[in-house]
C-alpha cells in the first residue's frame, strides 16, 4: 500500500483519513519555540465535501487514497445507476446517486462528465460546465420582447427546472451554466 | 548550442531582495561596532550535536572513523570564546536543522547571534527594540508580557500548574485530539504545541512581543529565577505571527548544564532518537567560568520576509534547498 509522508503533502495530494478519500488544500510546515516539528494540513473529505483542519506529526505517514480524475462519456441510466465510459479504453464504470449527486439534473448520454475515480469506482461526477438542453415545458402564454426581468420557470429535457427569459419556447434549446444553473444562452438550431 | 537546461538554476529571490539583505547586514554590523560588540566566526562543523529532543542535526564524516555535526546555532563555540574572556560577541552564522522546511523554514539557514557581557535579560530586549527599529526604519509598537499572561488570557490555562493532560485536554476540545500524538509524555512539547496553535495566531500582527518568564520545563540554555513562582530567565519575540527570535539570561552552571544535556540525551532516548554526543568543550569552558550574560539569536531571513512582506523563505533566498 503506498504512503506518504507529511513531507510529501502539498496542495492536491490524495490520502485517506477515517476511511474516506481525502484531497490535500493546503499544508503549513510548523516548529513552534523549541518545540515538536508538526504539519498543519487543511483537507477535503472528497465524499462529503467538509474541509477538515488537522495536524500531524512532522515525519507521519497516511495511506495514499486511490483516486483520479477522468473524463468519461455519460452513457445512460438504468433507474439506480448512472453508467459512463472512457473514450480511450472503452472501459465503463457506473455510479450511484450519491456520487452522480447534482449532475443527474443535468446529463444525457454521450455529455463528456469528469469522473473522480476511488479504487476504480465513481465517487463524484461533475457535469460538463454549460450543456445544451431542450425545453419541453414552459407556459407558452407569457410573451415578452426583453430578455430581462424575471423571466419563467421551464421543465428541460433532463427534468431540471431552471427559468429562462419569456421569449424562450417549449422545444427551443438552451445553454445553461451547470456551476450556477442558470440560463445563459439560446442555441440556435 | 548546450543541452543543459534546467529551471532550477535562477536565484528565487529578486535582485532587489539581495540588495537589501547585503544592506541589512551593513546596518547590523555598524550598530554593533558602535555598541564596541565584536564580530566573530566559529567552526560550522563540531565534534558534538545539540541534544535538544526536537533538534536533529545534519551529520558527515571527517574521516571514516569520526562523525563530526553541523551547527544547529553558533551557540556553544560562542560561549566557549566567552569563557575565554573575548567580552561581548556577535556572529551572522549559517545554520543547520534538519527536516525543518517549509513557509518560514529552509534546513540552512543564517542566524545573528549575539552576547552581552552582564546585561540582565531586561538590558538585552531594550538593545534588541533599538536593532529592530534601525532594520525597520520606523517606530514599532512594542509589548512585553509573561508567558503565563498570554497563556492565561487566552486558555484559561496557568502554564506553571498545568500537567500535559491538562493542555492535551485543552486542545481536544479545540478539535485536535491528535495532539496527544504529536506531544509524546513531553510536558514542553504540549505547552509549546497549544501555544502555537491557539495563542500565537491570535497575537496582534503589528505589535512586537517580547514574550518573557518561561515554565522551567522550557528553561533550555537559560538560568531560573528567584522568585515564586521560579520561571526560566528566557524570552521569545514575535512579529507579525512569526516567531523572530530567542533569548536568555545564559546558564552559567556547568553542572546544572551537565544535568540538563543529560535529561535531554535521556529523552532522546526515549523518543528513539539518535544519541549524539554533548558538548564537553562547553562543559569545561562552563567549569573554567563564563561571565554572566544575556544572549539572543535572531533569524535573519524571517527579518528580511518581515521587512519586505515576502509570503516565504523562499522569497528572501537566493538558493533555497530545493534549489542548493
Amino acid at each position: 500500500m503506498a504512503t506518504y509522508s507529511t513531507s510529501d503533502f502539498k496542495s492536491g495530494l490524495k490520502i485517506m483519513m477515517d476511511g474516506s478519500p481525502c484531497n490535500i488544500v493546503e499544508n503549513e510546515f510548523v516548529r513552534p519555540g523549541k518545540g515538536p516539528a508538526l504539519s498543519r494540513v487543511k483537507y477535503r473529505n472528497l465524499k462529503t465535501g467538509r474541509v477538515i483542519d488537522r495536524t500531524f506529526k512532522s515525519g507521519e505517514t497516511v495511506e495514499a487514497a486511490d483516486v483520479m480524475e477522468t473524463e468519461m462519456s455519460y452513457l445512460y441510466n438504468d433507474g439506480d445507476f448512472w453508467h459512463f465510459m472512457d473514450d480511450e479504453t472503452f472501459e465503463q464504470v457506473s455510479g450511484d446517486a450519491t456520487a452522480v449527486g447534482e449532475a443527474a439534473k443535468w446529463i444525457k448520454d454521450q455529455d463528456k462528465c469528469t469522473v473522480t475515480l476511488w479504487n476504480g469506482a465513481p465517487l463524484l461526477v461533475a457535469a460538463p460546465n454549460f450543456v445544451e438542453l431542450e425545453v419541453t415545458d414552459t407556459d407558452p402564454g407569457l410573451k415578452g420582447d426583453t430578455s430581462g426581468g424575471g423571466g419563467k420557470p421551464a421543465t428541460l429535457e433532463t427534468g431540471a427546472v431552471v427559468r429562462i427569459p419569456l421569449f424562450v419556447q417549449i422545444g427551443e434549446v438552451i445553454k445553461v451554466d451547470t456551476r450556477t444553473g442558470e440560463y445563459s444562452a439560446r442555441v440556435k438550431s | 548550442m548546450t543541452d543543459i537546461e534546467n529551471e532550477q538554476w535562477p536565484p528565487t529571490c529578486s535582485a532587489a531582495l539581495l540588495h537589501q539583505r547585503a544592506e541589512l547586514y551593513q546596518t547590523i554590523r555598524a550598530f554593533f561596532v558602535e555598541k564596541g560588540v565584536l564580530e566573530v566566526e566559529t567552526p560550522i562543523l563540531s565534534t558534538a550535536a545539540s541534544c535538544d529532543l526536537n533538534l536533529d542535526s545534519f551529520s558527515t564524516n571527517l574521516s571514516a572513523d569520526q562523525m563530526l555535526y553541523l551547527q544547529t546555532s553558533p551557540e556553544f563555540a560562542m560561549k566557549r570564546l566567552l569563557a575565554s574572556g573575548s567580552g561581548s560577541i556577535y556572529q551572522i552564522a549559517k545554520s543547520f536543522r534538519q527536516s525543518e522546511q517549509g513557509r518560514f523554514h529552509n534546513p540552512e539557514f543564517t542566524l545573528l547571534e549575539w552576547y552581552r557581557v552582564d546585561f540582565s535579560l531586561a538590558d538585552l530586549i531594550e538593545e534588541m527594540v533599538e536593532l529592530l527599529m534601525l532594520c525597520f526604519g520606523q517606530n514599532l509598537a512594542f509589548r512585553t508580557v509573561t508567558y503565563e499572561q498570554l497563556f492565561q488570557q487566552s486558555t484559561d490555562i496557568n502554564p506553571h500548574q498545568a500537567s500535559l493532560s491538562d493542555l492535551m485536554g485543552y486542545a481536544a476540545n479545540q478539535g485536535n485530539p491528535e495532539a496527544v500524538d504529536i506531544c509524546g509524555d513531553n510536558l514542553a512539547n504540549g505547552l509549546d504545541y497549544v501555544f502555537s496553535q491557539y495563542i500565537q495566531p491570535k497575537l496582534r500582527k503589528d505589535v512586537v512581543y517580547f514574550v518573557t518568564d518561561y515554565p522551567v520545563c522550557m528553561a533550555m540554555l537559560a538560568k531560573l529565577s528567584g522568585e515564586q513562582p521560579v520561571t526560566a530567565k528566557r524570552f521569545e519575540v514575535y512579529f507579525n505571527n512569526v516567531e523572530l527570535s530567542n533569548g536568555y539570561e545564559e546558564l552559567t552552571d556547568a553542572d546544572e548544564q551537565k544535568k540538563r544535556f543529560e535529561h535531554e540525551l535521556k529523552e532522546r532516548q526515549q523518543a528513539d532518537l539518535a544519541c549524539v554526543p554533548m558538548d564537553n568543550n562547553l562543559l569545561a569552558a562552563l567549569a573554567h567560568g563564563m561571565p554572566n550574560c544575556s544572549g539572543v539569536a535572531l533569524g535573519l531571513d524571517r527579518l528580511l520576509m518581515l521587512m519586505t512582506d515576502a509570503n516565504s523563505i523562499d522569497e528572501v533566498l537566493a538558493f533555497p534547498i530545493d534549489r542548493a
